[in-house]
């Protein structure tokens, strides 16, 4: 917990680097609005080499690629492509040059077999069976088996992630840029891609690899970027380095003045989750496996994790939109309520803000005031009587919310999308909290919200615990979560390590954590 | 010059209302083109077509029989569309309608007492509702696409029709025409004036006062809206898709189930091989013109009863084949749908090399 915010690279442990440059990107600047996603950033690759690029979520590192790959237009630098200053307008000038990408989500026609979907990306004019022979061809020499005439939609997540690199890998590229592969593959599919990366690497074609799982890239990589808040922070060679200090040095550590009140005494548990599973309901689903967690009156416990591992899930399955098998896993106050639906669990008062501020939160094309009523439409705030709509209550509601939340707005009672986002955030959260529940679920509380908005939604979620609500935060920015959180858990692969007290953990530990590593004892899925 | 669309950071209040009114005027200049091309004088012709209808009392009552059914269908599509449920067979329900609320004149001629038009009118409402409740079943427990489905049903029924009045249905004192028996006075809906203009206008009146209130000021009318535009907020609101699309099928497939009886018991008198000019499929256009607002459904009713008219006026009087009110109806519909961009977005003008590019 002690390492500041290095404003230039360190470089810890590099070796010997081999093969000749092929990328240089020179002092690359990206800015959106007022954020800063890249700030003067520079990466070299080099031919043969498995290049690791990590950071948290909201580091740059998506920026960075889709700059690389001609998806964005860079604000200032340069990128050198073997030698040459080079403009990368599109995908299409990138692919010209040789560099590929594979996506982590596919973009695959399910309906069509396997070569008619690489032949759609192909320049027209090849011959279709010669286009199979070749597939056969080079996924036999990769071993990425692969059976040209089969349809995608009977094919795993596996599968169809080497229809992907074989797309890739016939268009004969020299860098390919690979955007956290293994987050969708079981370990097994994980090792025979790693046997391919290998493979092309020692043919000499460079391979850029986001991953946020260190022992990954301590595996396979040979030279490692690490980004934070938009900056490079550190070159070095993973190999040479322990998970901890990469995860030290993803997580970061910046601290901000909240006021933390007194823990009250040990109060009554108020949300409870006892052995909650589900089962994944797609290929890009994770599924929760034997959940407990106690949250009690007068705390915040704070659920850390990357997205997409499993987040999005449990909390649909906390809040009531999906329901458990079992009425038992789901317990909120005294009352089981894992098969009641959301408005139920919101008589008995819980509260819920989802990640997603439009569309699943809001949706974009009410009002403020018939917002307002998505989730207090039953909950005895008399907002409707008798199946009939009180407009000028929800209206008295919504000016309640916007003076006490500091909800800025450019004329009264706008359309949700009119707002800013974080603005928006506040409507969100105001809304539940105005109900003042006894448990509050939230996910992502400050996502895309700018610094001042942020600070006043965390000390709100604390205020709101201090009063003797059990409130729950699922998020993945490890700042907020020490700031505000009495006990931390950790979600990895959809299943959660106990809950510990904040004190008692390192950055480095929750890290590790995340990144589905625990030298600790103790660690994922043991019962509380 | 180049034109972009640029996203308006809410919707156009304005916007929403000149909508249909820019579509009517370029559906008319369209029209004027058309007229022209076809060798008539565009004045004259858009005369005989959209304005001499209104100058007689005859077809003043002709287009209120004819906005009727327009109107009933399009205020029960309006809570479809609201709801991105798309019952694209309004038709087949106003046909089903229609057979079940004639089955007691046509099976029981005998049966004549004051009970007998409430129960062919709720018979037509529960066949209404059966033919719009298959493809809500098929969508709820198999997910299949309901535009598929209701669309192909409105041919099942127009086939049954088909065959029933020519097979079982069809009237033994009738010279062997493919058509059913008359209907007894008892079994008919009585005129409101000295035309053909019949009670049913009266229904069309209650439905969209009734679907104002409901999609304004309910809770289910929020419901509605809510799920049709942020399906995934909608469950978080606690309300079901499901329940939803159940409910819009059973509720425009009704209220079409009705117009067809009505069309049947009041201005038709039996059934024959075709009892509708395509007011199921009309009715969309009316919907969407109307704003799928129940006020607005009201008067776009009329307008497209109005072209009905009008290609029955043009074919009589300019010898225009009475296709033209198909491609009038259709000219609409394509400008509503085109002008609904600008509600949100706005046109803008833009040189080339000016736009910025990097910074």
């Amino acid at each position: 917990m002690t390492v500041d915010d290095t404003t230039n690279p360190q470089h810890g442990v590099v070796g010997e680097r081999r093969g000749t440059v092929l990328l240089d990107a020179r002092g690359i600047t990206k800015r959106f609005g007022e954020i800063l996603a890249n700030d003067t950033v520079s990466l070299t690759l080099r031919a043969g080499e498995i290049h690791a690029l990590l950071g948290e979520n909201g580091a740059g590192k998506s920026t960075l690629v889709k700059i690389l790959y001609g998806a964005l237009d860079p604000n200032a630098g340069d990128l050198v492509w073997q030698g040459q200053t080079v403009t990368i307008a599109s995908p299409a000038e990138a692919r010209a040059l040789g560099i590929g990408m594979v996506f982590q989500h596919f973009s695959l026609f399910e309906a069509l077999t396997v070569a008619e979907n690489i032949a759609l990306a192909l320049p027209p004019g090849q011959s279709f069976r010669a286009l199979s022979e070749r597939i056969r061809q080079v996924s036999r020499d990769y071993g990425l088996t692969l059976d040209p005439s089969a349809i995608v939609a009977d094919l795993s997540v596996g599968v169809r992630q080497r229809i992907e690199i074989v797309r890739c890998l016939l268009q004969e590229p020299k860098l390919i840029i690979m955007d956290e592969p293994t987050s969708v593959l079981t370990p097994q599919e994980a090792d025979q891609l790693f046997v391919t990366l290998e493979r092309l690497a020692l043919e000499g074609c460079a391979i850029l690899y986001i991953s946020h799982r260190l022992e990954e890239v301590q595996r396979i990589c040979h030279h490692a970027t690490i980004m934070r808040h938009g900056k490079v922070v550190m070159e070095c060679d993973p190999t040479k380095e322990t998970a901890g200090s990469l995860a030290r040095l993803m997580v970061g550590s910046a601290v901000h003045d909240l006021k933390r009140g007194v823990v009250p005494r040990e109060g009554d548990v108020r949300l409870a989750l006892k052995d909650l599973s589900a089962e994944a309901e797609g290929p890009f689903s994770v599924a929760i496996e034997n959940i407990d967690l106690d949250v009690r009156a007068g705390e915040v416990v704070a659920i850390a994790g990357i997205a997409g591992n499993g987040q999005s899930e449990l909390f649909e399955l906390v809040s009531g939109e999906r329901l458990s098998s079992s009425a038992d896993a789901v317990t909120i106050g005294a009352v089981p309520m894992g098969r009641a639906g959301i408005t139920k669990r919101r008589r008995a008062g819980a509260a819920f803000v989802p990640e997603e501020r439009l569309g699943h939160g809001a949706v974009p094309g009410l009002k403020l005031s018939e917002n307002l009523l998505l989730t207090r439409h039953s909950t005895g705030d008399g907002l409707v009587q008798g199946g009939f709509l009180k407009r000028d209550r929800a209206g008295a509601l919504e000016q309640r919310i916007k003076t006490n939340f500091d909800v800025r707005m450019s004329h009264d009672d706008p359309e949700a999308r009119a707002l800013s986002g974080g603005n928006l955030q506040k409507f969100v959260i105001g809304r539940e909290l105005d109900r003042q529940p006894d448990v509050l679920v939230v996910n992502q509380p400050t996502w895309g919200v700018d610094a001042g908005a942020a600070a006043l939604i965390r000390q709100e979620l604390i205020d709101l615990s201090r009063n003797g609500a059990a409130v729950l935060v699922i998020s993945q920015d490890l700042d907020e979560i020490f700031e505000i959180a009495d006990r931390i858990a950790v979600i990895s692969r959809g299943k959660l390590s106990d809950a510990i007290p904040a004190q008692k953990l390192t950055r480095e530990r929750v890290g590790l954590l995340m990144a589905g590593l625990d030298e600790d004892s103790g660690g994922a899925g043991d019962a509380a | 010059m180049r034109l972009e669309l640029e996203k308006r950071p809410e919707r156009s209040t304005l916007m929403a209302l000149l909508s249909p009114v820019i579509a009517i005027a370029l559906t008319l200049v369209t029209g004027a083109v058309l007229f022209a091309a076809l060798g008539q004088n565009p004045a004259v012709a858009l005369y005989m077509f959209f304005i001499d209808p209104l100058t007689a009392s005859w077809s003043l009552q002709e287009l209120v029989v004819k906005a009727t059914p327009l109107i009933l269908i399009g205020v029960g599509l309006a809570v479809c569309f609201l709801s991105n449920t798309w019952n694209i067979g309004a038709e087949g329900q106003f046909t089903a309608g229609a057979l079940a609320g004639s089955m007691l004149p046509i099976l029981l001629p005998g049966f004549e007492s004051f009970l007998t038009l409430p129960l062919m009118l709720l018979m037509g409402i529960a066949g209404g509702m059966l033919w719009g409740g298959i493809p809500a079943f098929l969508k709820v427990r198999f997910g299949t696409n309901e535009i598929l489905t209701s669309l192909m049903l409105v041919y099942i029924s127009q086939l049954l029709l088909d065959w029933l009045v020519r097979g079982p249905w069809r009237d033994p004192e009738g010279f062997n025409f493919p058509e059913s028996r008359v209907f007894s006075d008892a079994a008919t809906l009585p005129a409101l004036a000295d035309g053909r203009m019949h009670v049913g206008a009266i229904f069309a009146v209650i439905a969209v006062l009734a679907l104002s209130v409901v999609l304004l000021k309910t809770l289910k009318g929020f419901e509605i809206r809510v799920l049709g535009q942020a399906p995934r907020a909608g469950r978080f609101a606690g309300f079901s898709r499901n329940k939803i699309i159940v409910f819009a099928f059973l509720l425009s497939g009704g209220l079409a189930g009705l117009a067809g009886i009505s069309e049947v018991s009041g201005s038709v008198n039996q059934l024959t091989p075709v009892i509708s000019p395509g007011y199921g499929f009309t009715a969309i256009i009316v919907a969407f013109l109307g704003r799928l607002n129940p006020i607005g459904i009201f008067f776009s009713g009329f307008l497209l009863a109005l072209s009905y008219l009008g290609g029955e006026a043009a074919q009589v009087t300019l010898g225009i084949s009475d296709k033209t009110t198909r491609v009038f109806q259709g000219l609409l519909l394509f400008y509503v749908l085109a002008c609904d961009t600008l509600i949100l977005y706005r046109i803008r003008f833009t040189r080339p090399g000016v736009s910025a590019k990097g910074a």
